[in-house]
């Protein structure tokens, strides 16, 4: 069935890209999955409350492990609704309507979940307000809290403006539509009826938003690399941490946008909308980000290996042929070389094979974070000596590990709540870009 | 009627009538509540006057703000927990007019570790949390293995100071760092920020804990320890209040280590206590400091390991159990 041969109408649009909004067996299913697991999870963190951070692994050498590590990745996925609303969206690339949804869903969610990841690394949580009460604007810590906290409000004021004019369709148009979320869909979309001057105004808004996002999400990566980049120590006293960190981490966001296109297109049947063309163009974009994440390893890693400084001597040795290497070369190889390799040929970005790719770069991504963060520990400036050997040589434990997995677990509830509820595809949008927006709102 | 309130209306006269008959009332009213709390209050007092027994003997005691009073004896009570600090503020503010500084002379130092256990034992730290640790270094290949006392440098432009988020870590004038840990979130970014890894972490309940609960917080020795905070070497600020030596200066049987003020360009021997020129010290047996090209400015000197009395013996302590 092509396009030509069904004609789209409005009404046939919306039915395509509403059908899912209803509450049903498999839905109700995967949340109860996902709320066990999460409760799982927040028993461990009951743990480490009352017992402190000492049933994680950490310790005074290697004093940020996994939890960092996350935060690093959380920070890093929520990027990537700058790379596809703000820097594709506004050089005019037309193709990525559909997409720019379910890039602005990842953005807020991991956004979101950053902010709690970094509650589990620790040592009193319950001091958080200490951090506006008594904040330092000389330490890195504020200037992270700052930029996070704006660009978590602007990423969901993007999604949101959008969504005004696809919740006045829905409550008037989608009978599945919960009938609680009736009155609440009516009051969000702030009496929207499709006047040309409403949508001026949100189109104006939304383009303020976009460029205001451009900074806003250079900073949040950038000063999350300054925790390690302002420190002396070997592997993190670098000058290219910032745009290193920003260029992984368009690498991982591409990749979660491209693994969320796929089951998003496959469950919800977007086979129509999010078509082999999106699919092709995010494997373009994702090898260019790649590209540019490679240059800058390249930069990170040959330049103190050509001096090798004692202290860097001592790091390189550690990764290129000591105790992480395997990780390293696995990471370095399957989440980045190789999948550049595959990206060169058209038929590794189809849906499929470009998924499965996107879901090694995603795992290698996550690991990529954590040999950011710990092996630099373990080898400080000064011998690490008279210590227990739990001291010497990281090894998370299994309460650790829960409480890593617990963000993730939160992240799929925020995306499935989100896409279940509103269209994955703007809804206004694709009619206005089709040409069938016309429609009177009573 | 609707000129009623107009500045003219010809009502005013009447009004202001009323008002001054309102007022006058109003002030004897107020009079009479006025003598009669004040009667009430002569009456309480001279109550709590006949009460009160008076001794004579005056005690001169310190209060928290470091201030000099002198209290009653029959006044002097025994307190309960109030849950503000012992020296929160001068803890900050430091002791006028010094500038601490320590030189370890590496030289003397045989392992005997005393300084650690001394240190262990004031701040209520497990066998594995050193604020002092003698660590065995050999810098070259070919050249000698030493013993080398390494605590917090108390740097003067310190990486810890500058990444703490909420000021729970601070530089002092007299140029001790302290940390307080009824302020510390537990972020360990201080710990990360730190070159001489100077700096340990509470990850689970501090030593004695029980023992030492209800125990008001000193900043100046920083006991008792906090689950969830950091701890760190204080130069014994708790001893220098009071004019004393440092705990590890003044338990080192082998005069490792001389300690004072660079103000009065002196140090003294905590061993044989002999007072020395800082200046001297430094010039005459080549005085360095750790890493200082990381531009920390470090308030420890060290003297290097040379014309050592006695051959080197490698550390046979054993290793704290885990934790």
């Amino acid at each position: 069935m092509t396009m030509d041969e069904n004609k789209l109408t409005f009404d046939k649009i919306t039915a395509d890209l509403t059908h899912h909004i209803r509450i049903n067996k498999g839905f109700l299913l995967w949340m109860g999955f996902l709320t066990v697991s999460l409760l799982v999870c927040l028993y461990a963190y009951s743990l480490q409350l009352r017992n402190g951070l000492g049933v994680a692994g950490i310790r005074d050498y290697v004093t940020w492990g996994m939890y960092l590590a996350n935060f690093v990745f959380f920070v890093a996925a929520s990027l990537i609704g700058m790379l596809i609303s703000a820097v594709l969206g506004l050089i005019g690339m037309k193709w990525l309507t559909p997409i720019t949804r379910i890039a602005e869903t990842i953005a807020v969610a991991f956004a979101a979940v950053a902010g709690l990841v970094i509650v589990s690394d620790m040592g009193r949580p319950e001091r958080l307000a200490y951090v506006f009460l008594y904040g330092r604007p000389q330490s890195p810590i504020l200037w992270d809290v700052t930029v996070i906290t704006t660009y978590f409000v602007l990423s969901l004021l993007l999604l949101f403006l959008p969504l005004i004019a696809d919740m006045a369709i829905i409550h008037r148009k989608v009978p599945t539509l919960p009938s609680w979320l009736k009155p609440v869909y009516k009051f969000l979309s702030l009496n929207f009826t499709n006047h040309p001057e409403q949508n001026k105004i949100i189109n104006r808004s939304i383009r303020i938003l976009l460029i205001l996002l451009i900074p806003a999400a250079l900073s949040i990566h950038t000063v999350t690399s300054w925790l390690f980049a302002v420190t002396s120590r070997a592997g993190w006293d670098s000058t290219v941490f910032g745009p290193y960190f920003v260029s992984g981490a368009f690498v991982a966001g591409s990749a979660a946008v491209i693994i969320a296109m796929f089951f998003f297109r496959k469950n919800y049947k977007l086979e129509n909308y999010l078509t082999d063309m999106h699919f092709n163009n995010m494997g373009k974009v994702l090898a260019t980000v790649s590209l540019v994440y490679l240059y800058f390893n390249i930069n990170e890693f040959l330049v103190p290996g050509y001096k090798l400084k004692h202290a860097d001597a001592i790091h390189l040795q550690e990764l290129f042929a000591g105790k992480d290497a395997i990780l390293f070369w696995i990471v370095q190889l399957g989440g980045l070389i190789i999948p550049i390799l595959f990206l060169l040929f058209r038929r590794f970005r189809n849906p499929m094979p470009l998924m499965l790719i996107s879901a090694a770069v995603m795992i290698a991504a996550w690991f990529k974070r954590y040999l950011i963060v710990v092996p630099t520990q373990e080898h400080p400036f000064l011998p690490i000596q008279h210590v227990p050997q739990n001291f010497v040589h990281y090894t998370p434990t299994l309460i650790e590990t829960l409480i890593t997995i617990a963000p993730f677990i939160l992240v799929l509830i925020i995306i499935t709540l989100i896409s279940k509820f509103f269209p994955v595809i703007p809804l206004h949008e694709t009619a206005v870009e089709k040409g069938v927006d016309h429609v009177k709102f009573d | 009627m609707e000129d009623s309130n107009t500045p003219h209306s010809p009502h005013d006269s009447e009004d202001q009538k009323n008002s001054t008959r309102r007022n006058f009332l109003k002030n004897i009213g107020l009079a009479g509540v006025g003598v009669a709390t004040g009667a009430a209050a002569l009456y309480s007092g001279h109550i709590f006057e006949a009460k009160k027994e008076v001794s004579g003997d005056q005690k001169v005691l310190l209060t928290q703000d470091g201030k000099l009073v002198q209290v009653d004896s029959l006044e002097i009570k025994a307190m309960e927990k109030t849950g503000t600090s012992l020296h929160e503020v001068e803890g900050r503010e430091g002791i006028p007019g010094r500038r601490f500084v320590m030189v370890t002379d590496l030289s003397k130092c045989r392992n005997a570790r005393k300084c650690i256990n001394s240190c262990q034992d004031a701040h209520q730290l497990r066998p594995e949390q050193y604020h002092m640790n003698t660590l065995q270094m050999q810098d070259t290949p070919n050249t000698a293995p030493y013993h080398m006392p390494k605590n917090c440098q108390h740097c003067d432009n310190p990486p810890c100071v500058s990444v703490c988020p909420v000021d729970a870590t601070y530089k002092r004038p007299d140029g001790i760092v302290l940390i307080d840990n009824e302020r510390c979130i537990g972020c360990r970014f201080c710990m990360a920020a730190c070159p001489y890894s100077a700096r340990i972490f509470n990850w689970i309940e501090p030593k004695d804990a029980a023992t030492h609960e209800g125990q008001n917080y000193n900043v100046e020795l920083n006991v008792p320890q906090r689950t969830g905070t950091i701890s760190k070497c204080l130069f014994s600020a708790d001893r220098l209040r009071e004019g004393k030596l440092p705990y590890c200066v003044e338990a080192c049987p082998n005069g490792v280590y001389y300690f004072g003020d660079e103000n009065e360009d002196a140090v003294t021997n905590g061993t044989t206590k002999e007072t020395v020129r800082l200046s001297k010290l430094l010039r005459d047996n080549g005085g360095y400091q750790l890493m200082p090209e990381l531009g920390t400015k470090p308030r420890v000197y060290y003297l290097p390991p040379k014309n050592r009395l006695f051959p080197f013996e490698e550390a046979t302590d054993a290793t704290p159990e885990k934790v």
